[in-house]
């Protein structure tokens, strides 16, 4: 196996930039988990990765984790299965919570940030945050995954450098099933990639 | 006058704030995000910050889940 080969199939162009650029993922559960698969796959050179929960069974539903790493922690598990797609990723992984006070020192060196948090309130802060001291860099946000169906409402809406996909109004109340919060870190994932190749 | 969300049109006010807009528009919910002229407004600015004629505000609402 030479690992070049792996993106042999990809669009003209995009894994030479790919490969020089690296992503933050603030979360890594069922957003986080499925957009860094999606990067990895595609040829990603560099993503951070931080989250401070274990893998528990509840997450199975909609994140990229196995049974057998049920207990373990999050950043490790996904560590795990992103460097079995890809050996050469590189991948610097925080055992951490994220506050407004450490988003700057665990991802200042990222090009881009993708906001993969569970609650509205941490969503805001994280926005607000890089979008201050980032203002060239963007934050791409998924906002509104919950429930089944209903693909014609994925949307990507966009405030300067802030991006956020997903159907701007479904509430983790109505209960979240992998198939749609799946599809909303893939666009996640790839709008990431058409900004990177782009503005390159 | 000013553009909001890039459909709703509202008179502009001489002083007017990011609040006045949120209060104008019936936006009463806290979870949102704000952009003046696609720049960030954090929430302890929208009592003071100016937003000036023609300027096109943005707010979205935030959702749990992910």
């Amino acid at each position: 196996m030479t690992e070049n080969s792996i993106f042999s199939r990809n669009v003209d162009g995009m894994t030479e930039i790919l490969t020089r650029s690296c992503i933050g993922i603030a979360g890594c559960g069922g957003l986080g988990s499925n957009a860094a698969v999606a990067l990895v796959r595609a040829g990603i050179g560099k993503l951070i990765l931080v989250d401070f929960d274990n893998v528990e069974m509840s997450n199975l539903n909609r994140q990229y984790f196995f049974v057998n790493q049920v207990g373990t922690k999050k950043v490790e598990a996904l560590a795990a299965n992103l460097k079995s797609i890809n050996p050469r990723v590189e991948l610097e992984i925080f055992n951490v919570k994220i506050d407004p006070e450490s988003i700057q020192e665990l991802f200042g060196s990222a090009d881009l940030l993708i906001e993969a948090f569970d609650k509205a309130e941490s969503k805001k802060w994280l926005i607000e945050n890089w979008s201050i001291n980032n203002p060239n860099k963007p934050v791409i946000s998924g906002n509104g995954v919950s429930g089944i169906g209903n693909n014609e409402s994925l949307t990507t809406t966009k405030m300067g450098n802030i991006y956020f996909c997903g159907d701007g109004v479904s509430d983790l109340t109505m209960g979240l099933c992998g198939a749609r919060v799946a599809i909303v870190a893939n666009m996640q994932a790839n709008l990431a990639i058409e900004l990177l190749v782009s503005e390159n | 006058m000013i553009i909001v969300n890039g459909r709703n049109k509202l008179e502009w006010v001489e002083g007017m704030t990011v609040q006045d807009v949120m209060d104008k528009m019936g936006y009463d919910y806290s979870l949102i995000t704000v952009t003046v002229n696609n720049e960030i407004v954090s929430e302890d600015e929208y009592d003071s910050y100016k937003v000036a004629d023609a300027s096109d505000v943005k707010a979205i609402h935030l959702c749990h889940g992910g």
